[in-house]
């Protein structure tokens, strides 16, 4: 398929469409609307249903029902929203159900504002919900990125009977660029045989539920989502290692602050600093082993749009062996590649 | 030997963990008795709540979806908009369908999901202990309300059904109750027909049940049905609220 420019929100909603999503159960809020009216506007078209529920609460129990028939399903919110899906991502992720979740991020905390951030990330990578449970959660930098991420999340859904999140910000929703709607790799997925369809009278009755009444039973099933989410950190870890062969400072960043970061290691780089960047394209699995993979690193310099969420995951990865600084801008304000190089210059005026 | 009567292929052979006398037995009864008799069991799909039905899906023998507090409504919508050929049914109580999920239920009905929805009113919280529920009559003591509810301080009890009897996406509205054998007839009656509505496509129906709760009203069974009689059905009358003919 050629290359089409897409606005962000909407290269997700076809995404989700080619990637075979049929059920899309959402609420407005700035700044995703354009992927609930997409699909509002597509998925008739596609033997496919749209609605738009109550809250995001009601939406997201929406998509719990839809995930239990075994169909694919997609919800996407912004920060605020998100919050309050949380309540449906830890049932799903209890009934072991497969589910994608797009979170176009904002400025928080409470009500915020509607500018890029990425202060979600404790929210996405911990669990926002209650319980032992995770999420795979995918960090797009670009709206390729975010298409490629969202057909793949159906796929990873679907493999593992997980809830996935795709969380990119309100600039990668906004912007436009071309993409390419590519199949990701199929794979061998198990036959949904669980999914509540109706009995026919051929069966024995099909129960999603997530309650265990039972300790023992409780603690049995949460080793064993324990032991798939040890299989997805084993196998689902992706990360991009820029420059970083003989880079002496290490940037570690993601989605949309990856690219600001990008150019200011080219920048550092004209003035004869060996930079490089740690993208973390999975926020969790965290890839960890990436850190095993700087030789030459004397100095961690974490970028994000919060004032400071990932930085403890790179701290947990670093193991304490090198220094790890931070800079950040939040509530929707945009780092430039001049105040990140200002603060990689400080960075390394204090190492020498 | 001729079988004159046996138990409805609607409940599965699991003993049920209700408290004596609690009519949720009934209930369960009925609804699952109308499934099998409609002959929709194979292709009939329940979503369970919380609270004291929260294990309604270890007793219908049909696939079931447990829900969070409230939500079965949108769990429910999911399910019908994905299978709209399938017959979808909530189960829930006072707590879970007046309070928490509200807004649930009334949005639903408002799209005119076409699902059926059980809800079994007996006017206080019973799983979580007896505390006041949005449909606890003024006066009546619960372990939140110990002196009785003041309707100054928490306002007049929630009735539901004439609520959502004003939305026109809910095409059948009717209360019932399981107090003596003549209501429990004519409760099976108003839940036949509300399923029946749904298999006619026509939009969304719901059968509030008035029940009792022995163990947290703190009345021997035989009471509670006296205590429901006495002061349940006269705030909650009993009767349809609306039908299809009226709907139209």
């Amino acid at each position: 398929m050629a290359k089409v420019l897409m606005k962000g929100n909407e290269a997700v909603g076809k995404a989700a469409i080619e990637a075979g999503c049929k059920y899309f159960f959402g609420y407005p809020i700035t700044p995703q609307n354009e992927i609930p009216e997409y699909m509002a506007k597509e998925l008739p078209n596609n033997d496919g249903v749209f609605v738009q529920a109550e809250s995001e609460v009601s939406a997201i129990n929406m998509i719990y029902g839809g995930a239990g028939c075994g169909a694919r399903v997609m919800t996407s919110s912004s920060s605020p929203g998100i919050a309050l899906k949380q309540e449906g991502i830890t049932y799903i992720a209890g009934a072991e159900l497969p589910a994608v979740i797009v979170n176009m991020m904002r400025g928080g905390p409470g009500l915020g504002g509607i500018q890029p951030s990425q202060a979600d990330y404790f929210m996405s990578t911990r669990g926002g919900g209650n319980g032992d449970y995770r999420t795979p959660v995918y960090a797009p930098a670009t709206v390729q990125e975010a298409v490629d991420m969202v057909m793949e999340a159906f796929e990873v859904a679907d493999y593992y009977r997980t809830p996935v999140m795709v969380v990119a910000d309100g600039m990668i929703g906004q912007m436009m660029e071309p993409v390419e709607f590519k199949a990701p790799k199929k794979r061998d997925l198990p036959k949904k045989d669980w999914a509540t369809t109706g009995t026919n009278g051929e069966r024995k009755p099909n129960i999603i539920n997530s309650l265990f009444l039972d300790p023992q039973a409780l603690e049995d099933h949460c080793f064993k989502l324990d032991r798939k989410y040890k299989e997805i950190e084993e196998n689902e870890v992706k990360y991009e290692m820029y420059k970083t062969e003989d880079a002496e400072l290490v940037f570690v960043a993601y989605g949309t602050t990856s690219r600001i970061v990008k150019n200011t290691v080219e920048a550092l780089r004209e003035q004869g600093i060996k930079a490089g960047l740690i993208r973390p394209i999975t926020l969790w699995p965290f890839p960890h082993k990436a850190f095993n993979e700087i030789p030459a690193a004397k100095n961690l310099l974490v970028v994000e749009m919060s004032t400071g969420q990932m930085i403890d995951d790179v701290k947990i990865a670093n193991e304490g062996r090198l220094p790890v600084d931070f800079f950040g801008r939040t509530g929707g304000m945009i780092p430039t590649p001049g105040e990140i190089m200002d603060k990689a210059m400080e960075v390394i005026g204090g190492a020498k | 030997m001729a079988v004159v009567f046996k138990k409805t292929e609607g409940l599965t052979d699991k003993q049920t963990h209700y408290c004596p006398g609690c009519t949720h037995g009934i209930i369960h009864r009925l609804t699952a008795e109308v499934l099998d008799e409609l002959g929709v069991l194979g292709k009939s799909i329940g979503v369970a709540p919380v609270g004291c039905s929260v294990l309604a899906y270890d007793y219908f023998n049909c696939d079931m979806h447990e829900a969070s507090h409230g939500r079965a409504p949108a769990v429910a919508t999911g399910i019908k908009r994905v299978q709209p050929d399938k017959v979808v049914f909530t189960y829930q109580g006072d707590g879970d369908l007046c309070s928490i999920g509200a807004a649930e239920i009334v949005h639903a009905a408002a799209r005119g999901e076409k699902i059926t929805t059980i809800f079994v009113n007996n006017a206080i919280y019973g799983m979580t202990g007896g505390q006041m529920a949005p449909t606890t009559l003024p006066g009546q003591k619960a372990t939140t309300a110990p002196l009785g509810r003041d309707v100054d301080h928490a306002g007049m009890p929630i009735r539901m059904s004439e609520m959502l009897a004003t939305l026109d996406g809910a095409v059948f509205v009717e209360r019932v109750s399981v107090n003596n054998p003549a209501n429990v007839r004519k409760a099976k009656k108003a839940i036949k027909r509300a399923f029946e509505v749904q298999l006619e496509g026509k939009g969304f129906g719901i059968v509030e049940v008035l029940s009792t709760c022995p163990t947290n009203w703190g009345l021997h069974p035989v009471d509670s049905l006296k205590w429901l009689e006495e002061n349940m059905i006269p705030y909650y009358q009993l009767g349809n609220l609306r039908n299809p003919e009226e709907a139209k």
